[in-house]
């Protein structure tokens, strides 16, 4: 009986559970002893002019070893804007800030001190002669104060402008809805912050540890930034307690880690406290949305309007070019006659944005869905019969958007019904009604979203998405996978294993998963957007399968039969002539003499798009304003399922982000670009108390785009949760003449737009 | 410096250690125990969670001088001779972790919530484990993991896990 | 996220810890449960050259009853507190409050008597003595005194305590049987109230309405004349000033303070 498609417990979790992870704070290595402690000195203004740092405090402090200052740096490179071609290429940051600095948090210093508790005690000792400039803050910066003197503009980039809109579009559209709708800037929060431990050897090679979401591309950033050759840097990726899209690459800090450590002629070690974490990670999301939706008044949408500004933060970073991702997906999952849309990114002086689950992509769903919901509530129909009548119809052969995504396979309507089949839809619409009627206090909101989501992109410079993976037998009976992706939590351990058990027939807790080592490892493309299972889990199936037939030949000569004659027993693991069971040899010892591995690329036709529908169900008080999330049902159909254990908590994990957005989370500045979400008592991550039981709905149509018919999950849970949530409140006080609040719903936004809606009546 | 003398998973310790340093710390760096995580600065997260004197407490905000004469149990103090625990059990039966960080505590405050409240309803096993923040897992099957080892308890189980068949 | 340095003693008596804040006064800090104070000197908001554990001091921790008053403890926990059946039975709010600071863990560390003394304008505790008209003995060089809540509470973390004093005790009149009500309005769990109230025997007190915790006698004084609960909290705002944050307005804070206010004058806790 297949493995594939079965419940398997993780292989990974007995250590977890008793020892705990290895993150990169608890390696423990020799070539680490007499490590020296890396603490930051960081901007207390948004946005000023760095006159001179005075180390000579410190310098005198218990067990500091030395202060280094964006002088000591000078002879490295800045690091250049994402996508430089785009991005206006002024605009770099220096890893640690020389001039000026441009955000809270920015890295000004660095303090190396032999014990960890010293550090803290001495970086308050550095002063520095700040000059303060005034903060550049919101969508719509002006340019009256600069952060690129060079660049003359705090605008970023363009994809399209005004002159790219059509003013015609919406011709013909018998209703025209126009809203402003804000996607917020969130923070990643991982439970494990950043961290590094850097050593370099006498062979002048650096040995970094770093959790990361991809060693090849961290050990290639490294190299670039501290300006050395690419085989100088060996990446080692220890456990990753969660990353979110946050952890790609190298971050300055990790850049001067390793500096120090080259510097110092000793190992440097690194860990930030969640107040760093919280305003110096990069942040998410942080999009405007200028939506308009025209249509017939019988409930046809014909024309959709996306017009988007990206902050990209004081750096531009991988946020500045994501809305490239959100313009893709512009349309979603519906069959829009008439789109467009553009985006502008603006430099502000708050903290860079980077990727956050999804990147990109859920920001598009999130618009869409609100701008259905304001159509539906203009023309007065129920938001799922809106949705039912535009969603795309079923489709096998791949179809063709008109911003250039080619969607592999989809069944929108389906998930659509099953979802709030799923809900109860009829009988909630009952309940919320009847509550109406009585006017009762609390009032019930549905919300539905239905998206489609792009996965398994690949890098996007014109090579077909892929992955590498070697597969080995022994000689013993165990197995090892080598895996160009980067697991912190999916469980590719035990489903990489799953994969190979069911080609190879060896037991999976006789597979050992390696990845996240450069020198193990060398290629790889990392764990992100969703790619990992359908490109790095059908590389191990297509490695595996390539070792059968090599060992196919062994056993052939070992047998002194043909080949073709040979049948692979998967239940012993062993080969045997047809027909002859005795006339046998086991896999592994087809490995005894010679080594028996086969490394391979998977490749795919191109990214391929899971798709779903996500049903909230809130109870609102209409007297405080306060939402309580009730109900969360989905569909999210992410083609053949491997494990659905793994994949269940791939949803509800994405479901928990997603809702937290709605409803909870907001990276929170003030007028002076002073950050005021600072710690997890401030910064609202969702606690068990907030968010219910899920019920998950499954539905699984497959790609054709790899064996395994699978497409990624990992995002799409918080893609299709965010709008739902959001539309649900919105729902539940519509009645009263709410027609649109921003996110996070907060108790405070509702009572607001009651207070809005129905002016002068105390709720 | 100050000498401390406590407990620490059944063995006694006896260290001299800076007031300061909090018990977390203690933990990580002078006894090598490294399960219980420090994820936050505002005795927010819980990641750090372990048992003092028989009762869930941040460790992060205990000082390990104020844990001189107690009894403290970790994560690692919990399975023995390699039998995971109940409530370690049932974590892994229903994958009630991801990227493992705030396992340790989560499994601490649990093991702490039911040693007050065997039988607890789902409500009081999220409001039990509200100072406890898990960014992977959406708490869903965090739920159901507490849940089963509640039951398990009852049932007397001999907390080995199990390998699911397919 | 660490500490500054400090010097530590364990007081062997609650004598002895007298005689070191005479010694230290203003450089000092008592520690009982250290989940008001460590979180302080964790962010380094507070700095104090030495702290004095009283956590040890058993005669300072416990639950009894003298004739009218039920008599608690400054280093009982919040734990305690709340499972405690006495308290249960002769003060349910304030137990209820115990309850309801922080989550599991922190309860099994935080003390009445750290809570009281920290006077967070917006925290469980301080709010509930009000309301239920307690005091606190402070025992001091001269000899102890008993405050008033209405008088301990004096401004933003500020309380009648002299930094020689001790919190020893708290005292709150035993109403077994008597209906309660208990509002905490908050965005997340764990997080402090953006608005509390507290109501028992006439008595409301808010919480995060004013830089300490608030008697609402406009309230009372409808309630006394004979108004219903709906027609007393419109009036739970006046002479109030709540502060302005992320959370809430102004505007909104008097609004949660008159609905909250209903609602536990209904006897309701949420």
């Amino acid at each position: 009986m297949s493995i594939l498609g079965t419940r398997v417990l993780r292989t990974e979790d007995p250590k977890f559970l008793t020892s705990g992870g290895v993150y990169t704070e608890d390696v423990v290595d020799d070539r680490l002893d007499g490590a020296c402690h890396v603490f930051f000195v960081r901007s207390p203004l948004a946005h000023a002019r760095i006159n001179s740092v005075d180390v000579s405090a410190a310098l005198e402090a218990p067990g500091v070893v030395a202060v280094y200052t964006g002088a000591d740096l000078a002879d490295l490179a800045p690091i250049p804007p994402s996508a430089a071609g785009l991005i206006n290429t002024e605009m770099q940051q220096r890893l640690l800030a020389t001039d000026k600095t441009r955000f809270v948090g920015e890295p000004v210093a660095a303090v190396v001190t032999e014990h960890p508790y010293q550090g803290e005690d001495a970086i308050e000792l550095v002063s520095v002669d700040y000059e303060a400039l005034p903060a550049v803050l919101g969508f719509d910066p002006s340019d009256d104060s600069l952060l690129y003197e060079a660049a003359g503009t705090n605008v970023a980039g363009y994809w399209g402008d005004a002159s790219s809109l059509n003013p015609e579009l919406f011709d013909g559209c018998e209703v025209v809805v126009k809203e402003t709708i804000i996607n917020q800037r969130v923070a990643p929060a991982p439970m494990e912050t950043r961290a590094a431990a850097a050593v370099w050897g006498e062979d002048g090679r650096l040995t970094a540890w770093i959790p990361n979401q991809g060693a090849q591309g961290t050990k290639a950033e490294l190299a670039k930034l501290l300006g050395i050759d690419e085989s100088l840097v060996r990446v080692i990726t220890p456990d990753v307690g969660g990353a979110f899209g946050a952890k790609f690459g190298a971050d300055p800090e990790h850049v001067v880690t390793a500096w120090v450590a080259r510097r110092l002629g000793r190992p440097a070690r690194w860990t930030e406290t969640r107040y760093e974490n919280l305003i110096a990670m990069t942040h998410g999301r942080a999009q405007q949305h200028t939506v308009t939706i025209g249509g017939s008044r019988d409930g046809n949408v014909q024309a959709y309007r996306l017009e988007i500004v990206q902050d990209a933060g004081a750096y531009p970073r991988i946020g500045a070019v994501l809305p490239m991702l959100t313009i893709l997906m512009t349309t979603g999952p519906y069959d829009i006659p008439k789109a467009e849309s553009v985006a502008k990114v603006v430099v502000t002086t708050t903290t860079p944005i980077g990727a956050y689950r999804g990147a990109g992509r859920p920001e598009a769903t999130a618009a869409i869905e609100r701008a259905i919901d304001l159509f539906a509530a203009e023309i007065g129909a129920d938001p799922a019969d809106v949705r039912r009548k535009n969603l795309l119809a079923p489709f096998t052969e791949p179809h063709r958007t008109a911003f250039g995504a080619l969607y592999d396979t989809g069944d929108y309507v389906a998930a659509l019904d099953k979802a709030l089949d799923a809900a109860g839809y009829a009988e909630l619409r009952k309940e919320q009604a009847q509550r109406r009627a009585s006017g009762d206090i609390r009032q019930l909101g549905i919300g539905v979203a239905s998206y489609v989501e792009i996965t398994g992109m690949g890098d996007g410079e014109g090579t077909p998405p892929q992955e590498n993976a070697t597969v080995e037998v022994h000689p013993d009976g165990t197995a090892t996978i080598l895996t160009g992706t980067s697991p912190h939590g999916q469980g590719h351990a035990t489903a990489w294993a799953m994969i190979a058990s069911e080609e190879l027939g060896i037991p999976i807790d006789k597979i050992t998963l390696k990845w996240g080592d450069t020198d193990l490892i060398p290629e790889g493309g990392g764990t992100g957007g969703s790619r990992s299972l359908q490109q790095g889990g059908a590389a191990v199936q297509q490695a595996a399968q390539e070792l059968i037939e090599l060992a196919r030949l062994r056993a052939a000569a070992q047998l002194e039969a043909n080949a073709a004659d040979l049948v692979f027993d998967k239940s012993r693991s062993a080969f045997n002539v047809a027909g002859d069971p005795d006339a046998s040899v086991p896999l592994t010892q087809l490995a005894e003499n010679e080594r028996l591995l086969i490394r391979t690329v998977f490749s795919q036709p191109g990214a391929t798009f899971p798709f779903g529908t996500h049903v909230a169900v809130v109870e609102v008080d209409t007297e405080t304003g306060k939402t309580s999330l009730r109900r969360v049902i989905t569909v999210d159909d992410a083609g053949t399922i491997l494990n659905p254990l793994l994949a269940e908590g791939q949803r509800h994990g994405g479901i928990g982000q997603g809702a937290a957005q709605a409803f909870l989370e907001e990276v929170v500045y003030d007028e002076d670009g002073n950050p005021l979400t600072t710690s997890f008592a401030d910064y609202p991550i969702v606690s068990a108390t907030e968010v219910p039981s899920f019920e998950l709905a499954d539905m699984a149509t497959p790609t054709t785009y790899n064996p395994l018919g699978a497409k990624g999950i990992g995002e799409a849970g918080s893609i299709g949760s965010t709008p739902a949530v959001q539309n649900a409140v919105v729902d539940a006080v519509a009645h009263l003449g709410v027609r649109h609040i921003d996110m996070p719903v907060t108790s405070r936004r509702v009572w607001q737009a009651l207070q809005a809606a129905q002016p002068g009546s105390e709720q | 410096m100050t000498q401390i003398e406590l407990t620490v998973n059944g063995e006694k310790r006896s260290d001299e250690v800076e007031p300061r340093l909090l018990l977390v710390h203690y933990l990580r760096e002078v006894l090598g125990l490294r399960a219980a995580n420090v994820g936050c600065d505002t005795t927010s997260c819980g990641a750090c969670t372990v048992l003092l004197d028989g009762k869930s407490v941040k460790s992060c905000t205990v000082l390990a001088v104020q844990a001189s004469g107690h009894e403290v149990t970790t994560a690692e103090g919990l399975s023995a001779d390699g039998e995971l625990h109940p409530v370690q059990a049932a974590f892994r039966q229903n994958h009630g972790l991801q990227c493992g960080f705030c396992t340790p505590g989560m499994v601490m405050a649990a093991v702490g919530l039911l040693s007050e409240n065997p039988h607890p309803t789902e409500t009081q096993v999220r409001e039990g484990l509200e100072g406890n923040l898990c960014r992977c897992t959406g708490y869903h099957n965090i739920i159901r993991a507490v849940l089963a080892a509640a039951d398990a308890e009852q049932t007397s189980t001999t907390g080995t896990d199990a390998e699911v068949a397919a | 996220m660490i500490p500054a340095q400090f010097d530590y003693v364990a007081a062997e008596s609650t004598a002895h810890a007298l005689g070191l804040l005479a010694e230290h006064g203003d450089d000092a800090k008592l520690l009982a449960g250290g989940h008001s104070l460590l979180p302080m000197m964790k962010l380094r908001l507070a700095q104090p050259e030495i702290l004095i554990d009283i956590g040890g001091l058993t005669e300072l921790a416990g639950v009894s009853l003298t004739g009218a008053e039920l008599v608690v403890g400054a280093t009982t926990r919040h734990a305690d507190l709340a499972a405690s059946e006495l308290v249960r039975a002769e003060a349910p709010l304030l137990a209820y409050a115990a309850s309801q600071v922080g989550d599991p863990q922190i309860r099994h560390r935080g003390t009445i008597g750290g809570s009281l003394s920290h006077a967070d304008p917006a925290a469980d505790l301080p709010m509930a003595l009000v309301a239920l008209g307690g005091s606190v003995e402070l025992q001091g060089p001269g000899g102890s005194r008993t405050v008033s809540a209405d008088d301990f509470f004096q401004g933003f973390f500020e309380t009648a305590m002299q930094p020689d004093e001790l919190l020893t005790a708290v005292r709150v009149p035993r109403r077994p049987g008597v209906p309660w009500g208990y509002q905490k309005f908050v965005r997340r769990a764990n997080d402090w109230a953006i608005v509390g109230v507290a109501a028992v025997d006439g008595r409301i007190a808010l919480a995060n309405m004013g830089p300490k915790p608030v008697r609402a006698t406009a309230v009372e004084e409808a309630l006394a004349g004979g108004a219903s609960p709906a027609e007393a909290a419109r009036h739970a705002a006046d002479g109030t000033s709540p502060g302005e944050d992320m959370h809430a307005d102004r505007e909104y804070r008097r609004h949660l303070a008159r609905v909250l206010t209903r609602r536990a004058l209904e006897h309701e806790t949420g």
